[in-house]
């Protein structure tokens, strides 16, 4: 249940703005960890939009989750440069350190491509990874 | 005291940049972070006095201090991977602190934009045309053009958006170009606002690059007053690959899905809000501050092949030995970009494979290493330029399992509009899946013996090719977008070049 008052600070702030919507959006994530129902609803309201059409928006993008997880994430960039580099033969060792606890999530594409195997956890870039560096990254999480 | 240049982008922060500024700093000299010169092999690349060392590690420090380091590579200006190439839009790359307006105008910063000032609007546009610039986003539509539709173009108001949702795998030039010299894009996205009558500019950035969005919004701020009345806002993408298409860009700044519009109207008509919008890629804006210094138009025209003019700043990445950034007129070899500048793969296996222009792009043999970079040469060879990724294989790589990868990965991203992107890749990976696993064999129903009209053979590894050939044509030929209309060029080139590996 997101914090209604601090949902309506968030919509305030980008009020009058071209566009609120994703802007808004990355807030609301940021803030509660997801998008739920009511602060779908809620947006909705303030924009005069339907929340079919927010929840279409929140659904689109694979950034915005309508539940909370709270458990730290490492993306792992699954993408050609990085497979090229032999990623996908690490995705197993580091899946069995991940277990629950940690949520692995591939992206396709962190711009290292020069340097890969690459993986982001938080703002923190780890690039010219081995299974052993991945393994590690996770566990550290 | 020592001057020690490192670099704060976000490739050689991952290389582990940090930790050896802080032993520099540590052992009493003055570092100083700058961007990145693009040879990714050596981050984290010192520089001293003009000397490089690299790669270094923290423990490395007081032996490059010592003058008695096995890392130096000599001067850096001097190294062939830098002396090779003619940079223009990366002019500024190793050599400037990306957030110094000092260091930006001491390097000629600001001059094309006062000097467009001067000049009516009509002639900056005159001038990107004789330029002969061509957008660097992938699609090669030739920018001048672009820009005298918007400037004739009647509208309310009229924008300028950049698309910086670099989401092609094997592609970080805009990265490196919005964390390297931030400046020069907002110098490229005024003077287009002077030569179209926009007033507002928007720079989409994905959320996958974190330090770029950082760098930029400080950038923004710190520009403010230097492109005022001109306004430039961040808008941050939501990990959707489709909104590198245009018209699913200017969408998503709109709060809508990313979903592909159909064209006509043409975004230069009727494009974010329904105004008149220039959309344009990072490296196309900030390759317009050289164009429109005196005289810079007729010498950017002057380089490169046919109509593809000017330089291109190319992105080795994948299996290679030294990846990097490598800018260069049009015209050079695949084969010399891999072996003689990419010094072949980093696994010392023989490449097999190259992917040029991102995940939408042809695999490109190995025989075919002759063709010339040029959007031309690379349309008749059956692939594109795209945004200049070029992804190195060795020969571990099967390539059916890379068309299938290229189907998934459409199936992950397609925006859902059109059914050939949305349902076809679906299909094709299936169908590919199919094939690896031996072909298809008559299912349960089809064996039943009151089944008359079913075939009672196996269908043959010829006529599954010729299905997924089929296919391919339906989503190039029916796609709303390029996403759907160029996942065939990945899977057909594979097809053709390793027919061995479909079986």
């Amino acid at each position: 249940m997101s914090d209604p008052s601090r949902l309506a600070e968030i919509i305030a702030a980008h009020a009058g703005r071209e566009g609120p919507l994703l802007p808004i959006l990355h807030d609301v994530q940021a803030a509660f960890g997801c998008i739920d129902e009511d602060a779908e609803a809620a947006i909705a309201d303030a924009l005069n939009l339907s929340r079919a059409e927010v929840h279409g928006v929140v659904s689109f993008y694979h950034d915005f989750t309508a539940e909370p997880d709270p458990r730290p994430e490492v993306q792992v960039c699954r993408a050609e440069a990085c497979q090229a580099r032999g990623v996908e033969a690490m995705m197993a060792a580091a899946g069995e350190a991940a277990g629950d606890r940690v949520r692995l999530k591939s992206v396709y594409c962190l711009g290292l491509c020069s340097v890969g195997p690459a993986a982001r956890a938080g703002d923190d870039l780890h690039a010219k990874l081995d299974e052993g560096a991945l393994v590690r990254l996770v566990e550290a999480q | 005291m020592m001057v020690v240049r490192i670099s704060d982008d976000a490739l050689a922060l991952a290389c582990g940049a940090d930790d050896v500024a802080a032993a520099f700093d540590a052992a009493g000299c003055s570092v100083e972070r700058v961007s990145s010169w693009g040879m990714h092999w050596l981050e984290p690349l010192a520089e001293i006095d003009g000397q490089g060392f690299g790669p270094l590690e923290p423990e490395d420090v007081p032996g490059v201090i010592g003058g008695s380091s096995a890392k130096a590579i000599g001067p850096i200006a001097e190294h062939p991977f830098i002396a090779r190439q003619q940079r223009l839009t990366f002019m500024r790359a190793g050599l400037t602190r990306p957030l110094s307006l000092e260091d930006y105008e001491a390097t000629g910063g600001w001059a094309a934009l006062r000097r467009a000032h001067s000049l009516p609007p009509g002639q900056v546009v005159a001038e990107v045309i004789q330029s002969g610039l061509r957008g660097r986003g992938g699609a090669g539509f030739p920018a001048g053009i672009k820009w005298k539709t918007v400037a004739e173009a009647i509208g309310e108001r009229k924008y300028i958006v950049c698309n910086a949702d670099e989401g092609d795998s094997g592609t970080f030039a805009d990265r490196m170009l919005m964390e390297g010299d931030p400046f020069a894009l907002i110098e490229g996205m005024a003077i287009a606002a002077h030569a179209v009558g926009a007033d507002t500019g928007y720079i989409y950035i994905r959320s996958e690059y974190p330090h770029a969005i950082r760098k930029m919004e400080a950038a923004v701020e710190l520009a403010a007053a230097v492109v005022a009345p001109f306004q430039i806002e961040i808008r941050i993408g939501a990990g959707a690959y489709v909104c590198g298409e245009e018209t699913s860009l200017l969408n998503s700044i709109e709060g809508r899905r990313g979903e592909v519009r159909a064209k006509p109207p043409l975004p230069a008509h009727e494009g974010l809000f329904g105004c008149p919008t220039v959309v344009n890629n990072v490296l196309t804006l900030a390759a317009v501050p050289h164009i429109l210094t005196e005289g810079g138009a007729a010498a950017y025209a002057a380089l490169g092949t046919g109509r593809s003019r000017g330089t291109m700043p190319i992105q080795l990445g994948g299996n290679i030995r030294h990846g990097g950034l490598f800018e260069a007129p049009f015209g050079i070899t695949l084969g010399e970009l891999v072996n003689d500048i990419g010094g072949g793969t980093a696994s010392g296996r023989p490449v097999k494979a190259v992917q040029v222009g991102g995940p939408l792009g042809a695999y490109i043999h190995p025989d075919r290493f002759d063709v010339p970079f040029d959007y031309e040469a690379y349309s008749e060879a059956g692939a594109l330029i795209g945004h200049g990724g070029v992804v190195v294989f060795d020969d571990t790589v099967s390539m059916s399992y890379m068309a299938r990868f290229a189907f998934d990965f459409c199936a992950a991203e397609s925006c859902g509009k059109c059914t050939p992107c949305r349902i076809g890749a679906v299909r094709g990976a299936e169908l590919v899946e199919r094939i690896r696993a031996g072909g298809r064999q008559a299912d349960r129903v089809e064996s039943l013996p009151q089944m008359h009209n079913s075939r009672k053979t196996p269908r043959a590894r010829e006529e599954d090719i010729a299905l997924l050939d089929d296919l391919c044509e339906v989503m190039r030929d029916g796609s709303l977008c390029a996403l759907g209309g160029f996942t065939p060029f990945p899977v057909r080139s594979a097809v053709k070049n390793w027919p061995e590996d479909f079986t």
